[in-house]
């Protein structure tokens, strides 16, 4: 038996946080919901996720004390430190801002801003979508032909070089990004099926080898 | 790329599935998460519960069902009925599920609504609305509340700008007229609504087979398709309507 990974999710008093730690479980981790800092720190991986609206989950973490220490650990993860995953808004949180709540910051890990989705499709997207990925990647080990994933969002993360995956809505929507040890999807992987609980089984994995060098 | 969704719904009474399940391979044929998982297994893109709990000293018996269910079923599920407040909502939200459906008590008080949506953002939430047709009402069609019992006068067109407005994330569209005959939906309701509307539309009521579910989505525009006692009696799959869909053109999740 692989021992079972510590992941903390960040807890920050937004909408639906426990569905991210009961997958997460599901797919092999000791995983908590918590706002304590000290936990975050310690445990093997951390989870950022976030639903709403960016400037209510911005301001969430900084109400609960939590925007520095996800800012030092987004950070670390990107140079190999400690497996970070942000999940939807906690994706978009990694960026500089968003355009859903100018005058709000984003954790500023990477230095773009979150875009509306472009009209002519019904806003949110929310369904399930196909995503092309990067197959090479190792959040994509194992991981079917054509994966089907769940989405729900108004805005999306422009295109760049941490781009990993994406789908087609109306326009290329950039789907999940990586750099080292830091991995973020705008879909949810807790809320899509077979497919998310192997990418969160994935992650998991990168937890396990870090541990080990 | 827009995919087609199918959902079934479940009625939940004091934590119970009611309402004609008919699966002979069911342990517990009452139980709402058992039920949620086999529609998972067969390919449902989310679930629906409605909990019709008349006694509100029984409400708790609906936050053990989005718990366990939160535990051991990963696809969306909205939780329905009942739900009066951001407290109300915030508990189920908080329980696990992902989505909370408001009706007879948006129609009620309107600002409820926005009051849900500001809190959580309008991804999570539903505004479920009952239309009747009715010549008298401008647009054809009038709004309902309590399960379809009462009429309200409003325009359903001018309600679902309204809720648009408010922060409603999607529309879920039931027709009274239809609701349990069998005879297909209402596809002129749902194309009324989905030309006016911005929003993602589930279209609910009257769905018999499969070809009447490629209706809604081909004709109405829905972009999900909502049915009850059709799955639970086993007259249709989830993927039989999911093979009707692809046949038909449109874009499905594993068919």
């Amino acid at each position: 038996m692989t021992p079972r990974p510590s992941v903390a999710v960040f807890d920050y008093g937004i909408g639906n946080l426990r569905s991210a730690q009961k997958a997460l479980q599901f797919a092999g981790a000791d995983a908590t919901l918590t706002s304590d800092e000290e936990l975050l720190r310690e445990a093997d991986g951390v989870v950022l996720p976030g639903v709403g609206a960016f400037g209510r989950c911005s301001e969430a973490l900084t109400e609960s004390g939590l925007f520095e220490v996800a800012t030092s650990l987004a950070k670390e993860a990107t140079q190999g430190g400690k497996p970070f995953l942000g999940i939807c808004v906690g994706m978009q949180l990694l960026y500089k801002g968003s355009d859903e709540s100018t005058g709000v910051q984003g954790l500023g890990i990477i230095n773009e801003r979150i875009r509306p989705i472009p009209e002519g499709v019904k806003i949110p997207q929310m369904q399930w979508n196909k995503l092309e990925c990067d197959f090479s990647h190792p959040m994509f080990i194992g991981v079917e032909k054509d994966p089907w994933v769940y989405f729900v969002h108004s805005y999306a993360a422009p295109k760049t070089k941490e781009s990993v995956a994406f789908c087609d809505y109306g326009t290329e929507i950039n789907a999940a990004i990586a750099e080292k040890n830091l991995w973020a999807t705008q879909f949810h992987p807790e809320k899509s099926g077979k497919t998310g609980l192997l990418l969160l089984g994935n992650f998991l994995s990168l937890l396990r080898n870090f541990e080990r060098e | 790329m827009r995919s087609i969704r199918v959902i079934p719904c479940l009625d939940v009474d004091q934590g119970r599935v009611v309402k004609g399940v008919n699966f002979v391979d069911l342990k517990d044929a009452g139980d709402p998460v058992e039920m949620a998982s086999i529609y998972d297994r067969q390919g449902a893109d989310e679930i629906v519960f409605l909990d019709i709990t008349a006694s509100s000293d029984s409400r708790e018996t609906i936050h053990d069902v989005v718990r366990r269910t939160a535990e051991e079923i990963f696809i969306p599920f909205t939780v329905g009925g009942g739900i009066r407040s951001v407290e109300d909502a915030r508990k189920i939200l908080r329980l696990g599920a992902d989505k909370v459906s408001l009706n007879t008590a948006a129609v009620m008080r309107p600002s409820l609504v926005s009051e849900v949506s500001d809190e959580f953002g309008n991804q999570c939430v539903v505004v479920a609305i009952d239309g009747r047709r009715n010549n008298k009402i401008s647009c054809g069609f009038e709004v309902f509340t309590h399960g379809g019992r009462k009429a309200t006068g409003l325009s359903l067109l001018d309600w679902a700008r309204e809720i648009v407005e408010k922060g409603a994330g999607e529309i879920l569209l039931t027709s009274m007229d239809r609701d349990g005959t069998k005879e297909g939906f209402d596809i002129e309701m749902l194309e009324m609504i989905n030309n006016e509307i911005p929003v993602p539309l589930i279209a609910s009521g009257g769905a018999g087979n499969s070809k009447h579910m490629v209706e809604g989505a081909l004709l109405g525009g829905a972009d999900a398709l909502l049915a009850a006692s059709v799955f639970h009696f086993g007259e249709l799959t989830v993927s039989d309507v999911k093979k009707e869909l692809l046949e038909a053109g449109l874009i499905v999740r594993g068919a």
